[in-house]
């Protein structure tokens, strides 16, 4: 049998909306997956550092703030230097389309959902772009 | 007369009989809370409503239709927008706008560094300033922020918590400048720590620490600023967060409570801070579980503050609020509906009896507002005030079976929730046990769920849905220079001031918070000497300790 997928739901930035990745965090387990949540506050160093350690294929990154132009590219940028750039990152917040189309096409992150996504819809996509 | 109730229950029973054989539509019959609701109410549902004891007059005794004799005829609700964004100067450009349109008092929105006292140029701030709020760094922006703006005309909301006593001190310090007395200055600071933990989670300190700084606030306030309201208790965030509108209702007012004990606890006399609680609630899309729940909680608070606190003074029993409309009810698919759901929670706000209003721009779920969305959410309450005329009666929806038998619903699921807490050891112990959080959680849960599986339908995103929607409005972009720009003038001031005083009104701080004095007086001196806010809550911190909140989902 095929291993479950591992996903860390992270919330980097200052600011404390978790309602979102709570939701996304069960629905991912209720979905068969290991799903661990790093909890509010957290750096990109730290998120990257959770990452690693746990070994996961998916970081999924909640961000309210508007800080996503900086805080999206950070994580990305950090998990390649600690070579660690096949855990595929994702993301999910209220991201205007503009700048989701920048950090797509820049390579920042494979895919970002944004408010109104069902929660199935987000778990069928981690399922098929992750190879277990 | 006593034949009445037996004549309606026969009627109904008859009625009962014939309507059961007709088809109802498939759709989950319940309050967007998922509270089942009946599809008739009748006189037998509110039987043991007794007038004088459950509803009184508007401006009297339980306050159920209101807390003013006169309500919206003697002054319509104050027309509140929440604004900030970018830098005090751009922000001070869009208060003047707003006065200029007709809005009646400010609300400030600071940015994240400044919610979790980190100053511009820390590195935690990085990509944050100015991004959804003002940066407020020192006196120095405080004092741009309300430039040309007479403190003593205005009444200002600033939605601060963790480090509301540095916001607030910042704030009377502008007005010192000004030349306007403290105890002219009037508006309202949020300073509700108790739903960070639940709900929002900006919080800095551990619990008892800021509970001490609210109780100062209580007491210096009572003193030397009398008109301010102090603290905000708020139920937005925990709505906002997913709950129910009971769980809204019961937190909040659980919280409310906490405060009143915790000053009693400190010393002061329940009437000398009591009148000055105010409340924030949430309007969300459902429109009579909204007016109930506003008319419950004016019941409870009432009856608590009065029967179990011993509140004399008839200002301490009143439940005074600002209401928003709800953030988590609009979509970023086809927003201009968003306009519409607005419309209709300000409705419910008003008939609920609010004081304050906000009403969202549709497109708040995608950035900050635009000039143009703000108008039309402006326009909104105006609309309401003076076009449909729902301010002419004071609380015209008494005396409707529903309206009233779901207020006494609310009423009694609050009440259950308040027993289950005080089982528990109280609000902090709640905190402490993750009560509030996960029963909040599992609600968001179930909504979405709920969304999911279409046995809830949201216009736009799960039914309705335009296919191939591009979305044509304008959004709000905050220039990444302003980040740069706001740490520049930062470190100007941290070089031209006087960091000799600096370092002695910080270090005179660091004592009085290990110690048991009231610490405002020592804030507002550093605050004088400009001190940054960073600075500040950097020596509190080294004092108080980090609060952490262990993840669970």
């Amino acid at each position: 049998m095929a291993r479950k997928i591992r996903v860390l739901v992270a919330k980097p930035g200052l600011d404390g909306h978790d309602r979102g990745a709570r939701v996304i965090a069960r629905a991912l387990r209720d979905a068969g997956m290991e799903v661990i949540y790093t909890g509010l506050h957290q750096t990109p160093e730290q998120i990257v550092e959770a990452a690693i350690q746990e070994d996961v294929d998916v970081v999924g990154l909640s961000i309210l703030s508007g800080a996503h132009m900086t805080l999206i590219p950070r994580v990305t940028q950090l998990l390649r230097e600690n070579g660690a750039d096949d855990i595929i990152v994702i993301g999910g917040g209220t991201i205007p389309e503009d700048d989701i189309r920048a950090l797509k096409e820049g390579g920042w992150v494979k895919e970002l959902f944004t408010p109104g996504t069902p929660l199935e819809a987000i778990a069928e996509w981690i399922q098929s772009n992750v190879k277990v | 007369m006593n034949d009445q109730p037996k004549g309606i229950k026969e009627g109904l029973e008859k009625w009962r009989e014939c309507r059961c054989q007709m088809k109802d539509r498939d759709f989950r019959f319940e309050t967007v809370s998922g509270m089942e609701v009946k599809d008739l109410y009748t006189p037998l549902d509110i039987e043991d409503l007794d007038y004088e004891r459950d509803l009184g007059f508007p401006g009297e005794y339980p306050f159920t239709r209101g807390v003013y004799r006169n309500m919206y005829r003697g002054r319509l609700w104050t027309m509140r927008q929440f604004a900030g964004f970018a830098t005090a100067k751009e922000s001070n450009k869009r208060y003047k706008y707003l006065l200029e349109k007709g809005q009646t008092g400010l609300s400030v929105a600071f940015d994240m560094p400044t919610i979790m006292g980190y100053d511009s140029d820390h590195p935690r701030s990085l990509g944050e300033v100015g991004r959804v709020g003002v940066a407020i760094d020192s006196l120095q922006d405080m004092e741009t922020l309300f430039d040309g703006i007479p403190l003593d005309k205005v009444s200002t909301s600033m939605t601060i918590n963790a480090p509301a006593a540095v916001i607030w001190c910042m704030y009377i310090a502008t007005g010192e400048k000004q030349g306007v007395r403290p105890e002219k200055l009037t508006g309202t600071i949020q300073n509700d720590i108790l739903k960070e933990y639940i709900a929002q989670k900006s919080w800095i300190f551990p619990p008892e620490p800021s509970m001490r700084l609210i109780t100062d606030i209580f007491a210096y306030a009572s003193r030397h600023v009398p008109k301010w309201n102090t603290i905000s208790i708020s139920g937005y965030h925990i709505r906002e967060a997913g709950s129910t509108a009971v769980q809204e209702l019961a937190f909040t007012l659980a919280d409310g409570f906490a405060y009143v004990e915790a000053g009693i606890k400190a010393g002061l006399n329940v009437d000398d801070f009591a009148p000055r609680l105010s409340f924030f609630f949430n309007a969300h899309i459902d429109f009579f579980e909204e007016i109930a729940k506003y008319r419950a909680a004016r019941r409870i608070w009432a009856r608590r503050m009065k029967e179990k606190y011993g509140a004399k003074d008839p200002r301490s029993w009143l439940l005074r609020f600002h209401t928003q409309t709800a953030g988590c009810s609009l979509t970023a698919q086809q927003p201009e509906n968003n306009i519409v759901r607005t419309a209709y929670e300000a409705l419910a706000a008003v008939l609920g009896g609010t004081q304050s209003l906000h009403t969202n721009s549709m497109d708040e779920v995608l950035a900050l507002p635009t000039e143009k969305a703000v108008q039309i959410a402006l326009r909104t309450q105006q609309i309401l005030a003076y076009e449909t005329g729902v301010a002419n009666v004071i609380d015209p929806l008494a005396g409707s079976y529903y309206v009233e038998a779901l207020t006494n619903k609310m009423e009694e699921e609050a009440e259950k929730y308040f027993e289950e807490i005080e089982k528990r050891g109280g609000v902090l112990a709640c905190i402490e046990q993750n009560f509030f959080q996960q029963e909040i959680a599992d609600a968001a849960y179930r909504y979405q769920r709920a969304l999911d599986s279409k046995q809830r339908i949201l216009v736009g995103v799960n039914e309705f849905v335009n296919p191939d929607e591009k979305l044509e409005i304008e959004i709000l972009k905050i220039d990444p220079k302003i980040e740069q720009e706001q740490v520049a003038r930062l470190q100007k001031l941290r070089r031209e001031r006087d960091n000799i005083r600096v370092r002695e009104t910080l270090e005179a701080l660091r004592r009085a918070c290990e110690g048991t004095e009231n610490v405002i007086p020592y804030i507002l001196d550093c605050v004088r000497a400009y001190a940054t806010e960073g600075e500040i809550i950097q020596v509190m911190r080294e004092v108080f300790g980090e609060y952490k909140e262990k993840p669970t989902f």
